[in-house]
């Protein structure tokens, strides 16, 4: 997908001028009719410094080196349960991520989640010790792959139930709108998560009180083994805002560069007051849904034409070509981030079990 | 320096498995994400690969060879010229060694338990008659006077005033801002309810009844109750839920229910359900001030009843804490909710024909103070356990679980369970009150524990 095939969804509707109280304060914009309703700028590929090229090339290749250790860890025995790897999405969250300002804006996600919170710079030590289930993880081993969480960085999880992390990440865009702290939420969800109803629920809630929040669908083409034809009656997702008049644009999810201009102007739209917006990033996963997947509802073609063609990885090291970046340079930025990686395993195996008495702490905050 | 290839888990359960086929002969170059081999587990066939670039040095384990044991090596791969190889992780599943002295192990608190005792109310102190709908408004009004982070959210809430005139008057003194009505969609309501506490918010969150909090069950349980746990103690969830709970007056069965049981069954809740004025105020300034998630249940008949509030500036009860209601010696009862006033009704009945009948409120349902209850049948030997919900998986059952198992030396009567009957609650007035617990028989329940007529 090009990106000057993003398109907007354009509310048809006659609006209604109405008048009505705004909850969580802060001046709500004035309900206008449709036909002269703002709608956000289709967006640009964003052009981007030689230095920010290599930011986004170091933590693309990071998750992807990451995520493949975490497969091999978990083919050892030392990662266990349910284990979905983001190789092939790097681009989504970093290229969202970089756009945003961690501590002030929060980020909440489903429970492929790894990506994201190493794209928030949390440390891969953490995340990986987490993974192995050691008490130096970042939830002291409680929560596993699926449940990891970064209060200081405002990255709220990590949550294992399909899209109710949408309607959390709505409370985080109204706790922003009430407190009046500038921040925005970034909610993530899949194709999947799609088609739940708390979706809908929240999308209507995020618009009638303009929350600042951008949801953005990571549609992967598969709900674990359904594809997104199979499961949804209107398959171009970036339109399921369209009946609570939430604009949607599509975005190629595979070009950290068009992640990101979208991304810049979603910020745009959301701080002007406008309330929610929804991106879709077509992306795709090259592993199986999780670790005990064996993908076999796609073709190995299909996958490997997705590989050849479109990995955000290879895609970016043209545009650092382009920008005079030496072979020699990218590969010690490689060997620099398989010793993050493999020092991250390291101290995920070597670190210690929680202790027993963990097991009873953290039930509740307070002594009753 | 040579990588070992190992046999990989392929699922949470896998133990060993078939090497179907070899994708990649010795000396072949591969890349990582190459599809190095097929096998097959007991679920499926599924690809292995490469994780690593470099060269296949030996197949060691050929295709075909079948009960291959997880961690078993299956082949070697040579790392890609100069670049340092990655040795591959030799540990299996098992725990790791010592700790290096540079990871941090937080230390668990020490676990202390706390006995709550109820403050003293000051002698001379004043009382005002008050309703439980009185008392439960001015609990919430005056802990968003001193907090602005308290908003209360729900169906009619606001312009309405309440669906039962609980939040009557709060719009008009906190602001829509912080008193927000919702459309009717409880499962969004309560995720963002809950996703508000997480981003550092104190939301109340009124459920019209609890009979429709059912939509929102997985943001309350999945979210509220466990964040704080799988983060380690990281991401707390201060939210309360709160609304009518139990059967009302001819609603018929979706619309009357107890869902004490439900919710006291989950760690990471505390249950509260007060029965009169003062409780309700007392223990909803407290649960609102907590930082551990509340379901607090109310209940609609005893909205409108009065009862004496103590008239203080800051009046807050202990969550946890059990209320002895009326002293007594020869059989205890022991209630919660509405269940109380049932109770203390069978007593003075009781005490006419000459049994002496102590009346125990539970008030919060998790944690459950057995302390008290305890105490209290080490005093009578006999316990009556009255509740206005299902008998089966109850609050009554798992209270003659505490007397079996920490009380069965005090015990001289098996403990009785006087419960609604076990069927969906029926319309008819008639079979409306053949179904829900009376006073009658509790009396009926205390006489068969005395051994009397």
């Amino acid at each position: 997908m090009k990106q000057k095939d993003a398109l907007l969804v354009k509310p048809t509707t006659p609006r209604t001028i109405k008048k009505s109280s705004s909850p969580a304060g802060g001046a709500e914009a004035p309900a206008r009719p449709d036909h002269n309703k703002a709608k956000p700028a289709p967006p640009m590929d964003y052009t981007a410094s030689k230095e920010e090229l290599l930011a986004f090339y170091r933590q693309m290749t990071l998750i992807r080196r990451f995520e493949e250790k975490a497969g091999q860890l978990y083919g050892l025995g030392l990662i266990g349960g349910f284990c979905h790897l983001y190789i092939g999405q790097e681009a989504v969250a970093v290229g969202i991520q970089s756009a945003l300002t961690p501590g002030k804006d929060s980020v909440i996600t489903g429970y492929r989640d790894h990506g994201h919170m190493l794209a928030y710079g949390i440390d891969p030590n953490l995340i990986m010790a987490e993974l192995t289930g050691r008490a130096a993880g970042i939830s002291k081993g409680k929560g596993g792959s699926m449940h990891m969480f970064s209060v200081e960085h405002k990255f709220f999880g990590g949550h294992g139930i399909v899209g109710a992390q949408v309607s959390l990440g709505t409370g985080l865009g109204f706790a922003h709108k009430y407190s009046n702290d500038g921040g925005v939420c970034v909610a993530y969800f899949g194709d999947g998560a799609s088609n739940q109803g708390q979706v809908y629920e929240s999308f209507n809630m995020a618009e009638l009180w303009k929350l600042p929040i951008i949801y953005v669908i990571e549609n992967n083409q598969y709900a674990m083994g359904t594809s997104v034809n199979r499961s949804s009656a209107e398959d171009q997702l970036f339109r399921r805002g369209e009946s609570f008049r939430i604009p949607g644009i599509q975005v190629n999810g595979m070009d950290v560069l068009a992640v990101r201009g979208a991304i810049e102007e979603a910020l745009k739209w959301v701080h002007a007051g406008n309330g929610p917006i929804l991106l879709e990033m077509k992306t795709y996963r090259y592993r199986g849904h999780s670790m005990s997947d064996p993908a076999k509802y796609r073709s190995r073609e299909e996958v490997q034409e997705m590989r050849e063609k479109s990995d955000p990885i290879e895609g970016i090291k043209k545009h650092l070509e382009a920008a005079g970046v030496s072979t020699d340079e990218i590969k010690s930025i490689d060997s620099e981030i398989r010793k993050v990686v493999n020092d991250s395993a390291d101290f995920a195996e070597t670190s210690p079990e929680p202790d027993l008495a963990e097991l009873y702490t953290d039930v509740l905050v307070e002594q009753y | 320096m040579a990588i070992e290839i190992k046999m990989p888990a392929l699922s949470p359960t896998m133990e060993e498995g078939t090497l179907a086929k070899w994708l990649v002969k010795e000396g072949d170059e591969v890349k990582s994400g190459d599809i190095l081999a097929e096998i097959e587990t007991d679920k499926a066939t599924m690809e292995f690969e490469a994780v690593d670039e470099g060269v296949v040095g030996k197949i060691v384990v050929p295709e075909g060879t079948e009960n291959v044991k997880v961690g078993t090596v299956i082949a070697t791969m040579a790392g890609e010229g100069g670049e340092e190889a990655p040795a591959a992780p030799v540990a299996a599943a098992a725990p790791a060694p010592a700790p290096a002295a540079e990871t941090p192990v937080a230390k668990p608190a020490p676990v202390e338990v706390k006995i709550a005792v109820d403050p003293a109310i000051p002698a001379g102190t004043e009382f005002a008659k008050m309703t439980v709908r009185e008392a439960l408004r001015d609990a919430m009004a005056e802990e968003m006077r001193t907090d602005d982070r308290v908003f209360v959210m729900g169906e009619e809430v606001a312009e309405y005033q309440g669906a039962y005139k609980v939040t009557q008057g709060l719009l008009d003194e906190f602001g829509a801002r912080r008193v927000i009505d919702t459309p009717i969609t409880e499962h969004g309501f309560a995720g963002i309810g809950a996703g508000a506490a997480m981003g550092g918010l104190r939301p109340v969150i009124e459920f019209m009844t609890f009979n429709f909090a059912m939509q929102a069950i997985d943001q309350i349980i999945n979210s509220a109750a466990k964040t704080n746990y799988m983060s380690g103690g990281q991401m707390r969830c201060p939210i309360v839920f709160r609304g009518p709970n139990g059967a009302a007056s001819r609603v018929a069965a979706q619309h009357s229910q107890n869902y004490g049981p439900w919710y006291a069954a989950v760690p990471g809740l505390i249950v509260i359900s007060p029965y009169d004025a003062a409780d309700a105020k007392g223990l909803l300034k407290a649960a609102i001030r907590s930082t551990d998630p509340v379901v607090f249940l109310e209940n609609e008949l005893l909205y409108g009843k009065s009862f004496e509030v103590p008239v203080l500036d800051d009046y807050v009860l202990p969550i946890g804490k059990a209320r002895i209601m009326r002293e007594g010696s020869d059989v205890t009862l022991v209630s919660y909710s509405i269940g109380v006033g049932v109770a203390l009704e069978a007593a003075e009945q009781l005490a006419g024909e000459g049994v002496d009948a102590e009346v125990i409120d539970l008030r919060t349902l998790r944690p459950l103070d057995t302390g008290t209850v305890l105490a209290s049948l080490k005093k009578t030997n006999r316990m009556v356990v009255v509740e206005e919900g299902w008998p089966v998986c109850s609050i009554a059952s798992e209270i003659a679980a505490v007397a079996m198992e920490q009380g069965f030396d005090d015990l001289d009567a098996p403990v009785l369970r006087v419960t609604n009957e076990d069927v969906p609650l029926p319309y008819a007035a008639n079979l409306e009150k053949e179904a829900i617990i009376d006073a009658a028989k509790v009396v009926a329940a205390v006489k068969k524990v005395c051994y009397r007529g």
